[in-house]
């Protein structure tokens, strides 16, 4: 039997399962969100504690990433983040647990070049180019300053 | 007030990762270091300020938080002490983060044992 591509198509879209875009995003919703709502949660009961406003924000993000190190160390994070995909992996929580993951994953092949190097596997991209894009900015932002 | 708005744009960014995920190529690494990048750029052209404003830690936790908070010590760095603070301010206003991260990382690979990953 010869089937037009058109068909073909059809019939495939008939039998695979449907999407889960839907239910991962509802996931990702429901999880980022609330590892957000936490971080809210933190912060209101530092400022409440009467520390100041930057220092209960930089307090949340290290009192989430210790969360994450902890439930990461447990395994918990990782069931988490099977489900929930984005919304364990966006938060600064999802960051911690690359860290971290990776430093026990990788301690077979050494406290060097095992746990000390793989740690950075996602975390170095990241802090690189976050760095690179801040001095960018600050180039330009210096340069505009000195102009006027 | 602030805790709902929190959760909602924690989870909207959240969702927008997921998206970015399932609809294109995307690994999670590119859209990690991505949303940092465009954490910077947003903070700079000064759209993240007022978010992280009003939605609080919905702004903050996700990693284009990162990206602002490294575009705003930048910032804050040039002002107190000019040129040098191009190359410092950035990571100075992230230490706090790295730094747990990275501790956390070895303690950890001292205690932890490898999971399943899935």
């Amino acid at each position: 039997m010869k089937l037009k591509p058109r068909e073909y198509a059809r019939r495939v879209q008939r039998a695979s399962p449907p999407s889960p875009l839907g239910k991962d995003c509802l996931w990702a919703f429901f999880v980022g969100g609330g590892i957000c709502l936490l971080g809210e949660v933190l912060r209101q009961w530092y400022l409440a504690k009467g520390l100041e406003w930057e220092l209960a924000g930089t307090l949340t993000s290290c009192t989430l990433v210790a969360l994450s190190a902890l439930f990461t160390t447990l395994g918990l994070y990782q069931k988490l983040a099977a489900k929930a995909g984005a919304g364990s992996l966006v938060p600064i929580t999802g960051f911690a647990n690359a860290v971290v993951s990776a430093a026990i994953e990788f301690k077979t092949e050494g406290r060097v070049l095992g746990t000390g190097a793989k740690m950075f596997t996602i975390a170095g991209p990241v802090i690189v180019y976050g760095t690179l894009a801040a001095v960018v900015y600050g180039v330009v932002l210096w340069g505009m300053g000195a102009m006027v | 007030m602030q805790y709902f708005w929190a959760f909602v744009v924690g989870g909207l960014i959240c969702v927008v990762g997921q998206l970015l995920i399932d609809l294109t190529a995307l690994t999670p690494a590119r859209v990690l270091t991505g949303y940092v990048v465009a954490g910077v750029v947003l903070s700079a052209i000064g759209w993240y300020a007022p978010l992280a404003e009003f939605a609080g830690c919905g702004a903050t936790v996700p990693l284009l938080g990162f990206g602002h908070l490294l575009a705003k010590g930048v910032k804050t760095a040039i002002e107190e002490e000019g040129a040098i603070g191009i190359l410092t301010g950035g990571l100075t206003a992230a230490a706090a983060g790295i730094t747990t991260s990275l501790v956390c990382g070895v303690v950890c690979s001292w205690v932890g044992k490898s999971h399943d990953q899935n």
